[in-house]
């Protein structure tokens, strides 16, 4: 394997991650949300298996699995159940403009590559586009966290984001594996949590719209 | 032997008693133990650094694997911590003795004193002999924290959780003044250790910055103006001997950071930084002194005229800075000399005001001067020690006041050699404030000891006031006996001082005093002025003698009894005396209606109403109003603004996170 086609390829599938990321910032339908969440972290699975591959680190390669496992099965069908139950999979979330998201996101992009490239001059090629590609999946998770009103988009920006996380991980060399584990378990643990969350909001508040809480709230306080 | 790891260990020692009081501050004869304790420890810590002062050997230095895991905990044993080690034990040693007596025994809450006084006295040792920023930040702030412990202990009084809370607020932004003063001196490499310090030079813009902070830092703990205000509220709030503590040495170990740091770490100074220092030493001693005259509270009042010695001993060593900046040794050695004098001076005679405050506190249940007087007959012999003290700190001659601070007017005195035209003109009016400041602190002593110990008792408590204990008698005469000693012997105080000052001082000091012919004091070879205390004592009590002997001898006999003299006053109450406030009137309309806008306000009831006649007098404080109040004010507004966002929804919250990440990284791209 020369160096080449393997730069090529990290890069393609890290860059697969940023494409993915703004696909997801104009689904408005959650089961379409939660669809191309479980693709995000499914490139995230084989971008971290190419990186383990190229950087012969076994360890990622049981990252690798730990993000295909449990970020693209695991969850996005716990996800969909939860939707499902909760009665709001076919129901439309007001998303706002595109085009104004799209542009939104691609200045993001913008900036990390700025603020990345030259910060890491020192780091080799590979390192650097890959710390540049997650910090704009980061940026585009909280883009995605700041526009949706519905608890489940949120929990599902704030998965994309440790997704992000997980891409500069794997792309930094000699990160311990522990570090990994631990990552995921709380993330899935913060799954199970907001789960039961949403049931007791619902329970509560009769929605999972975040605007409702809010005028819940306006109200106490006035 | 070496000595560092010995004097090390007493603070620890001290530690070990400090816990041991919070398990056993209740029980009968605690107080005693802890008290005998803390004054073996100190008298040790105290005969250790006399024999270090004096032998003056090399600096000892020792690394702990303590603090820092990359740092270490450095400590280090100069001649410059020996002499405020000294300073700090003294003042422990006498407190100690102090409370030993009825004072200790009676206090209502023991456990809130006795587990912190010695931690408190421990912390001061330390930071004397840390020798990196992170054991000395360590230390100076456990030093802070224990005594605002202290003042805390009679915490159901309002005005002393008010004090309290101040106290904490000043010290935090003291300590974080110096936290960013050490990280502007450690430099971007990060060395923490004084050695490393001492070796890098910073650029003279950052050293400038560094000094501006230490001001802040150390003047803040030492009550310079206008960073003073805690300091007349939280050390009389304290139990009297920790006052001491607090007013004689606290602000001592204050200035040996502001010593150590500007000195010995900050490399070579300019000269505009002793103007800097010179007119906010200038500024403290008369403000100080003005503020002690208003006061009606005693233990305040003290505390006030530790501003002023604290302007004093800033004086001095901004003039050693001018000095230094124009390489000038000589006149830098009597400068330095003149403010560590007056430093050692200070603590004596603050110490041995304060304890006499408290024995009259104790018997009396007073600090009100306005419900004193007339305890000369009951306590006697406090009397005479306050006397003594309000004569050290009023500056008379043959007392130790006297001597530093006509060292520090012989300094002065160098300062037309000096090449600036600014400090030409500064030093000279900073001469004329002192000056001000000794005659108005004199006046204030005057009142101080007047309204208290003479007159006629104008309180039940006052007139039934028993004298102190023999242990606090023991403490007060054994530093009024220092103070004198000081005076008439100040040579030997020179010459002890000779190699802290040959350390500060590129190895320039003064010449040796001691065998100058009849011990006397000559500063300067080639100025022709000299003080000699012996011979001032000798003549005072020659000539007194012989004043007795003339009046009885040429004197008649004959006992003649007539009316005394009432004043056209028939009555003769108590009430008709001179009061604190009526003794400091003059003063109060000369410079009070200036500086404080002092109103007099007389209510005279119209013919056939029964009430009295009132006279009010308001004061403003300056600095309270023109700094203090509008920085609360600004900073109560921020907060008031900043308050809401603690009741953002989560979207809200999530967006500020957004767009504060955002434009810190559009601030880096811009930036680079």
């Amino acid at each position: 394997m020369h160096d080449g086609l393997a730069f090529d390829i990290a890069h393609l599938l890290a860059g697969g991650m940023v494409l993915v990321s703004f696909l997801m910032l104009y689904q408005d339908r959650l089961s379409a949300l939660l669809n191309v969440f479980a693709l995000h972290s499914l490139v995230l699975a084989l971008a971290v298996g190419w990186q383990a591959y190229i950087q012969e680190a076994h360890h990622l390669y049981l990252t690798a699995g730990i993000a295909l496992v449990f970020k693209a099965i695991i969850i996005p069908t716990a996800l969909h159940r939860i939707v499902r139950r909760l009665g709001i999979h076919r129901s439309l979330e007001v998303v706002g403009g595109v085009g104004r998201d799209m542009l939104a996101g691609t200045a993001l992009v913008a900036l990390a590559i700025l603020v990345m490239l030259p910060v890491t001059a020192a780091a080799d090629a590979l390192t650097r586009e890959d710390l540049a590609f997650a910090l704009a999946v980061v940026l585009l998770g909280l883009l995605l966290m700041i526009n949706r009103h519905n608890a489940v988009s949120l929990v599902v920006g704030f998965m994309s984001l440790e997704n992000g996380l997980m891409l500069a991980a794997a792309g930094a060399r000699g990160m311990p594996l522990v570090v990994e584990i631990s990552i995921a378990f709380s993330v899935l643990i913060a799954l199970i949590v907001i789960g039961v969350f949403l049931f007791r909001i619902r329970e509560r508040f009769d929605s999972v719209d975040m605007q409702a809480m809010d005028t819940f709230r306006e109200k106490r306080r006035r | 032997m070496p000595l560092l790891p010995v004097l090390l260990s007493l603070p620890v020692v001290l530690l070990a008693v400090g816990v041991f009081a919070v398990a056993a501050a209740r029980q009968p004869g605690c107080s005693r133990l802890v008290y005998g304790l803390t004054l073996a420890i100190a008298m040790t810590a105290l005969g250790l650094a006399l024999a270090q002062l004096l032998a003056a050997p090399a600096p000892a230095t020792l690394t702990l694997p303590l603090g820092l895991p990359w740092l270490g905990a450095h400590f280090r044993l100069d001649a410059l911590s020996a002499f405020f080690l000294i300073v700090v034990n003294l003042g422990g040693v006498v407190a100690s003795l102090f409370a030993l007596g009825h004072y200790g025994q009676h206090e209502p809450e023991p456990e809130r004193v006795l587990p912190f006084y010695p931690a408190f006295l421990a912390s001061m040792n330390l930071v004397l002999l840390a020798d990196d920023a992170f054991t000395f930040l360590f230390a100076w702030e456990f030093m802070s924290l224990s005594s605002w412990a202290l003042v805390m202990a009679h915490h159901r009084e309002s005005a002393t959780a008010r004090a309290g809370y101040l106290y904490l607020v000043m010290a935090c932004f003291g300590t974080l003044a110096l936290l960013l003063a050490f990280g502007l001196l450690a430099g971007p490499s990060g060395g923490y250790d004084f050695a490393t310090i001492r070796a890098g030079a910073l650029t003279p813009e950052l050293a400038a910055l560094a000094l501006v902070l230490v001001l802040l830092g150390t003047g803040s703990k030492a009550g310079l103006v206008p960073l003073h205000v805690w300091l007349p509220l939280a050390h009389p709030a304290a139990p009297s001997h920790v006052s001491a503590l607090m007013s004689g040495v606290m602000t001592k170990v204050a200035v040996y950071g502001f010593i150590r740091i500007t000195f010995d770490l900050l490399g070579e100074p300019v000269w505009w930084w002793g103007g800097l220092v010179l007119a906010l030493g200038g500024i403290s001693a008369v403000l100080g002194v003005l503020y002690a005259l208003m006061q009606q509270d005693l233990k305040r009042l003290l505390a006030y005229s530790t501003v002023e010695n604290i302007g004093i001993i800033f004086i001095g060593l901004g003039l050693a800075l001018a000095f230094q900046g124009n390489q000038m040794e000589a006149g830098a050695a009597l400068a330095l000399t003149a403010a560590l004098l007056h430093a050692f001076n200070h603590s004596l005679f603050k110490s041995l005001l304060f304890l006499g405050a408290g024995a009259v506190l104790t018997a009396t249940g007073e600090r009100n001067m306005e419900r004193l007087g007339g305890l000369i007959r009951g306590m006697p012999w406090t009397a005479l020690a306050f006397l003594i003290g309000a004569a050290a700190i009023a500056a008379l001659p043959p007392l130790n006041g006297f001597v530093s601070e006509w060292l520090t007017f012989q300094a002065i005195l160098v300062s037309p050699e000096l090449p600036q035209w600014l400090l030409k003109f500064l030093v000279p009016a900073v001469g004329a404030l002192l000056a001000l400041s000794a005659a108005l602190a004199a006046a204030c002593f005057v009142k101080a000891f007047g309204i208290t110990f003479l007159g006629r008792p104008r309180s039940p408590a006052a007139a039934q006031a028993r004298e102190t204990d023999c242990y606090a008698l023991t403490a007060l005469f054994a530093l009024a006996a220092l103070c004198l000693l000081a005076g008439i012997l100040p040579g030997l105080v020179v010459d002890g001082l000779a190699p802290v000052v040959g350390l500060l001082n590129g190895d320039a000091r003064l010449i040796a005093q001691h065998d100058q012919p009849w011990l006397t004091l000559v500063p300067l070879v080639e100025v022709k002025s000299t003080y000699n205390g012996l011979l001032v004592l000798l003549f005072m009590a020659l000539s007194g003698t012989v004043a007795v002997f003339l009046i009885h001898r040429l004197a008649s006999n004959a006992v003649r009894r007539g009316p005394a003299w009432d004043c056209g006053f028939a009555d003769a109450n108590p009430a008709f005396q001179y009061t604190a406030s009526s003794f400091s009137q003059p003063i109060r309309r000369v410079f009070g209606s200036v500086v404080f806008q002092a109103r007099e306000q007389i209510f005279m009831p119209p013919p056939g109403d029964s009430r009295p006649a009132r006279l009010e007098v308001k004061w403003r404080d300056p600095v309270w109003e023109r700094v203090y109040a509008p920085l609360a004010a600004a900073v109560t507004a921020v907060s008031g603004r900043c308050n809401s966002l603690q009741y953002l929804t989560i979207r809200r919250y999530l967006r500020l996170v957004f767009g504060v990440l955002v434009l810190l990284l559009l601030g880096i791209v811009l930036w680079r």
